[in-house]
């Protein structure tokens, strides 16, 4: 059964503040820079924080940008002075925390992520301790955005997945409603009055949300057609001319993960050594080259074809579904103006979808 | 132990042990225990595990390979090079490519190292029963075909005739020095070494593994060809074994793919679907063909 809470817009800093007793809140917070940004920060009395939808996912409260697999240190030992042993420290610690004010798109993000590292043949143990540590309380979206196609990839406006708390703006605050055990235990706990009375206004909301969105085009057939498009190469280099192999797209994306590992330090020193994971993507001429030099994706339209070609063909050939929220960063982020929907239409041969979108197009220089 | 089929390979292949640890990224500490120079450019290093009932207990099949670390350095995949029937030690040969490859070099009997192992598929090679198996090995690729090649003569009585067909640059660049005079001499096995460029010490056969096996005219009929080497000669003498009439389910190989995590997580030794770290490092011809065309 759901559970329904009422959160009146001025009860949030109490709400935050009844969170933050147990667990790191993270909320979404306005940077001004050069470019004015949205990121995810830790909550405490007084911050200032927006509704807003984040410019940078939340994914790195799962998996961070960087992080130590383990130190290793070279110290004598005990028994015998003179000779040394290698001590390596694994010990995972993983902070329970709770996010607030994501969107669908972004807690779907964490569903994509799930399956490659807690569903395969092997379980990465620091993902899953931070994520079982994870509550993720979503904000669904008013109306669509300008960059973002969550509803042609199986998601929307209010999809439920990944998240533990679904929460709707109505009049006067937020509607929340439970999607979880987890969730719902957080509401129960809470002080939050019932909501039940306000379910039609929710509705109300979500209804009007759908109906922001343009029409979704039929993307059954992606993962065959683009696997038929893999040795047309013309294709993926007429889509990736601009294309300057910055990584912008990958690391601004909720879904991808690869990453790669190395070592520092000196584990005969006295700071020691460590090995370090940290965020890596595909779109880097770096991610595949071998030892000898070979490299299988030497040109970046055959890194653009591994990017697409995940996203659409093998991820789902492997896991079933999109590993796409359709979020639209990688678009609005892209220094040249590359547009993840405008290769995916044309490689569907829906050309004619991509007027009717808005999406760029080559063909017609739009 | 748990084991654990992967649904996605198309040819069932025996079931592949999970690492014996809670945390894949953990390598196991292991101690530098004897290091042989096999070429110029190769060095066998011999390892023994530190945790005593860890060594005693490994098991792997042949193919499946190791991260081998320096820890301060790195850490990269190597096939273990004994066969699973040596219980003493883990041996991984190492060709020296890079940082990683140039650290384990520098390294000195009773120096610590990290293993993580064993990972990957492995070769198939309960399906040769009763079948001719022709191994061939370019180079480094000497070091999985030792691995599977030793299993299988340890076997012989499961098998057909066993061959072998062992190509280097040069004289100086073939490892396994030390086996040779007996995989030369022995009876179950007919061994041909060739070399791309002969000099007057040398009494065998000359011209790229390709062209020797071309003359060496293998019969296709009942006979398994298993081949590790760099990728121009897997490419010339795949179709070399096409030209003689082996069709490509009776056609194994392994690939490299740069590799990190080498648990399927890390996203980067994809050919379409599949990853060389789980799904391979071995695969058929017939496999091969069925994916895209990115090696
Ligand atoms: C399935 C498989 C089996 C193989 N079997 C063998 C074999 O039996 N024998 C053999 O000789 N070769 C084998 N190789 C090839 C071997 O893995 C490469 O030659 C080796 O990785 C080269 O490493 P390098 O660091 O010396 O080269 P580099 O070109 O310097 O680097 C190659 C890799 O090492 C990483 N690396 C470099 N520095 C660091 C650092 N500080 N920390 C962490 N990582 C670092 C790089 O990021 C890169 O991924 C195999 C490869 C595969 C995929
Ligand atoms: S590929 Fe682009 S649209 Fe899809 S989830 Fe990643 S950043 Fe968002
Ligand atoms: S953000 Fe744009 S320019 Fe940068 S790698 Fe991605 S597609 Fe290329
Ligand atoms: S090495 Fe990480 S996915 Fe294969």
């Amino acid at each position: 059964m759901n559970c329904y809470r009422f959160l009146a817009k001025d009860a949030l800093s109490a709400f935050l503040a009844f969170l933050a007793e147990r667990e790191r809140v993270l909320v979404p917070v306005e940077k001004n820079g050069a470019r004015s940004s949205v990121v995810f920060e830790e909550w405490h009395e007084g911050l200032p924080f927006t509704m807003l939808k984040s410019t940078v996912p939340p994914k790195a409260a799962v998996l961070p940008q960087c992080e130590v697999l383990f130190t290793c240190r070279r110290v004598p030992d005990e028994g015998d002075q003179n000779r040394h042993v290698m001590v390596l420290d694994d010990t995972l610690t993983a902070q329970p925390t709770v996010i607030v004010a994501t969107r669908p798109c972004d807690a779907r993000g964490f569903a994509v992520l799930d399956r490659p590292y807690l569903n395969g043949l092997y379980q990465d143990p620091y993902y899953a301790a931070r994520r079982k540590e994870l509550t993720v309380l979503t904000l669904t979206c008013p109306t669509g955005c300008e960059s973002c196609f969550c509803h042609w990839v199986g998601g929307g406006p209010s999809s439920p997945e990944g998240s533990d708390v679904l929460l709707t703006e109505i009049e006067g605050g937020y509607l929340c409603q439970s999607v979880t055990e987890k969730g719902r235990s957080l509401l129960e706990r809470s002080a939050l009055p019932d909501g039940e009375d306000r379910l039609a206004s929710m509705q109300e909301a979500r209804k009007k949300a759908y109906q922001s969105l343009g029409r979704a085009p039929d993307l059954k057939t992606a993962p065959q057609r683009i696997s038929e498009r893999f040795s047309d190469l013309d294709f993926w280099n007429r889509w990736t001319e601009a294309c300057i192999s910055c990584g912008a797209c990958t690391y601004f994306c909720p879904t991808c993960y690869c990453f790669t590992i190395t070592d520092e330090g000196d584990p005969a020193h006295a700071e020691g050594g460590r090995r370090l994971r940290s965020w890596d993507n595909c779109m880097s001429s770096l991610f595949t080259r071998e030892a000898s030099g070979h490299n299988p994706r030497r040109k970046k339209a055959e890194r653009m074809r591994n990017r697409i070609s995940h996203k659409y063909a093998t991820y789902p050939e492997n896991w079933g579904v999109f590993s796409c929220s359709g979020c639209g960063r990688c678009v609005s982020n892209c220094p040249t103006g590359i547009d993840i929907r405008a290769i995916l239409l044309s490689a569907l041969g829906k050309e004619e979808d991509m007027i009717s979108h808005g999406t760029q197009s080559k063909e017609t220089g739009q | 132990m748990t084991t654990i089929t992967n649904p996605r390979m198309p040819h069932g292949i025996t079931p592949r042990p999970l690492l014996p640890h809670a945390n894949a990224y953990a390598p196991m500490l292991a101690t530098v225990h004897e290091i042989i120079e096999e070429s110029p450019t190769i060095k066998s290093i011999r390892v023994v595990l530190n945790d005593d009932e860890a060594q005693r207990s490994f098991t792997f099949e042949p193919g499946q390979v190791g991260q081998l670390s320096v820890f301060g350095a790195g850490e990269a995949t190597f096939v273990i090079s004994s066969p699973p029937s040596e219980k003493r030690f883990l041996q991984f040969s190492v060709m020296l490519a890079g940082e990683v490859t140039a650290a384990i070099h520098r390294l000195s009997v009773g120096e610590t190292v990290g293993v993580r192992a064993p990972l990957g598929n492995f070769f198939p090679y309960k399906d040769w029963f009763g079948k001719n198996v022709f191994f061939i090995a370019g180079g480094i690729g000497i070091a999985p075909i030792r691995t599977i090649m030793l299993h299988v003569l340890e076997h012989a009585e499961n098998y057909g005739s066993l061959h072998l067909l062992f190509g280097a640059r040069k004289p100086g660049d073939l490892a396994f020095k030390q086996d040779i005079p007996d995989w030369l001499t022995r009876s179950d096995l007919d061994c041909t070494l060739c070399v791309d460029r002969a000099d007057e010490s040398w009494s065998h056969k000359t011209g790229m593994v390709p062209s020797v096996l071309e003359e060496l005219a293998p019969q296709p009929e009942n006979t398994v060809a298993v081949l590790c080497g760099p990728p121009v000669m897997i490419k010339y003498t795949i179709e070399t074994l096409e030209k003689l009439g082996f069709s490509p389910e009776h056609i194994i190989t392994t690939l490299e793919k740069r590799m990190k995590c080498g648990i399927g997580i890390c996203g980067r030794c994809n050919i379409g679907g599949l990853y060389v770290c789980v799904d391979g490092p071995v695969f058929s011809w017939k496999t091969l063909q069925g994916l895209p065309n990115e090696l």
